[in-house]
């Protein structure tokens, strides 16, 4: 299998990266996040061996990306974005924004370990993958944050 | 699952296909801008129907008649040069600016910089000696085969110019048989003829 014409990688992996980039750092930041992602995608394309596993790939990225928002982001003076942590009021979309602000606040290996898991859907493994570390990593960070986000979260 | 854990899936933010479509056109703008794209493609219309455009770094590599398989055209093209392919119109500006004053007769000659990566050898002189004939003139097979230094290859002429990837812009449809008779095209006789008239070089 050859690798795709980029556009149609884009356009198959655009919503769940917008997604995955919305939960990692909120609606505002996202749009960078994500123009960065696939530029950083665009470049290393052709590079990329057949058959990889372009999901896997592209969160990776992704992830990196986030990370890297957030520090910039802690390293600004004034904290800019906490007006847009909650996701738009989009009527049905969201019953619970405030549990999201939560995972936002968590430390970034758990945060990513949330929204791999509830976001993008993926297993153990593959979250592994996309953050670099191993499966039993990946479980503990997300073991972590759910205990966590147990302890803020009331309801 | 635990409460907790329903009520993350259940409030996960949603996907938003306008923002994120929005996003992905930015990128694809922003890497036919900035460089990163090999390739550059979008839909240009056209009297004869819509035609898919296409651009590489050093010129128009493509324009098809056959739009509804742009898609099987750039998975070759991502196979044969570079899976860096975005959509971006304003890549093909000039392309769509050009032929709009071909189609309202208000240009003659396109001055567009063209790739001919894919063609090779005699298809490629074939195409090029075809790009030389003037606006309104007419020529044979048997004159393109010879100026393309192969006299009798008048078969393999014909196969070239039906294989023409940038039709109108390389005037393969200025190219009849001996005696006047449209012969072939890749596009459909209908849309050479068309072009010939456009163009004042058919009676009637």
């Amino acid at each position: 299998m050859q690798l795709p014409p980029f556009q149609r990688f884009l356009d198959d992996h655009r919503e769940p990266v917008w997604r995955f980039l919305v939960a990692l750092v909120g609606r505002q930041e996202a749009d960078d996040c994500f123009q960065e992602t696939f530029l950083a995608a665009l470049r290393a394309y052709p590079r990329l061996r057949n058959g990889a596993n372009l999901d896997a790939w592209v969160l990776t990225i992704a992830h990196r990306k986030a990370i890297d928002s957030h520090r910039a982001r802690a390293r600004r003076p004034i904290a800019v974005a906490d007006a847009d942590e909650s996701p738009p009021a989009d009527g049905p979309g969201n019953p619970d924004p405030e549990l999201w602000g939560l995972v936002r606040r968590l430390p970034p290996k758990q945060r990513a370990a949330v929204a791999l898991r509830f976001v993008a859907d993926l297993p153990h493994v593959e979250a592994a993958r996309v953050m670099g570390c191993s499966e039993a990593a990946a479980r503990r960070n997300l073991h972590a944050a759910l205990t966590n986000l147990r302890k803020e979260w009331s309801r | 699952m635990t409460h907790l854990e329903r009520a993350l899936r259940e409030s996960a933010p949603r996907g938003d296909a306008d923002a994120a479509a929005l996003a992905a056109r930015r990128v694809a703008a922003r890497a036919a801008e900035e460089g990163g794209a090999d390739i550059a493609y979008a839909i240009v219309p056209s009297p004869l129907g819509a035609l898919g455009g296409v651009c590489s770094r050093r010129g128009l590599l493509c324009l098809s008649y056959r739009v509804e398989r742009l898609d099987e055209l750039l998975d070759v093209l991502a196979g044969a040069l570079s899976p860096r392919i975005v959509e971006s119109p304003a890549r093909l500006d000039a392309v769509a600016r050009q032929l709009e004053e071909y189609f309202a007769g208000r240009r003659q000659r396109f001055e567009l910089p063209i790739d001919w990566s894919l063609a090779r050898g005699f298809a490629r002189r074939v195409l090029r000696a075809t790009a030389d004939v003037p606006y309104g003139n007419a020529t044979t097979y048997t004159e393109i085969a010879g100026r393309a230094g192969s006299p009798l290859a008048v078969r393999a002429a014909g196969n070239a110019l039906a294989a023409n990837p940038v039709p109108i812009v390389v005037p393969c449809h200025r190219v009849l048989r001996v005696g006047g008779g449209l012969g072939g095209y890749a596009g459909g006789l209908e849309r050479k003829r068309f072009l010939l008239e456009l163009e004042g070089a058919l009676e009637g």
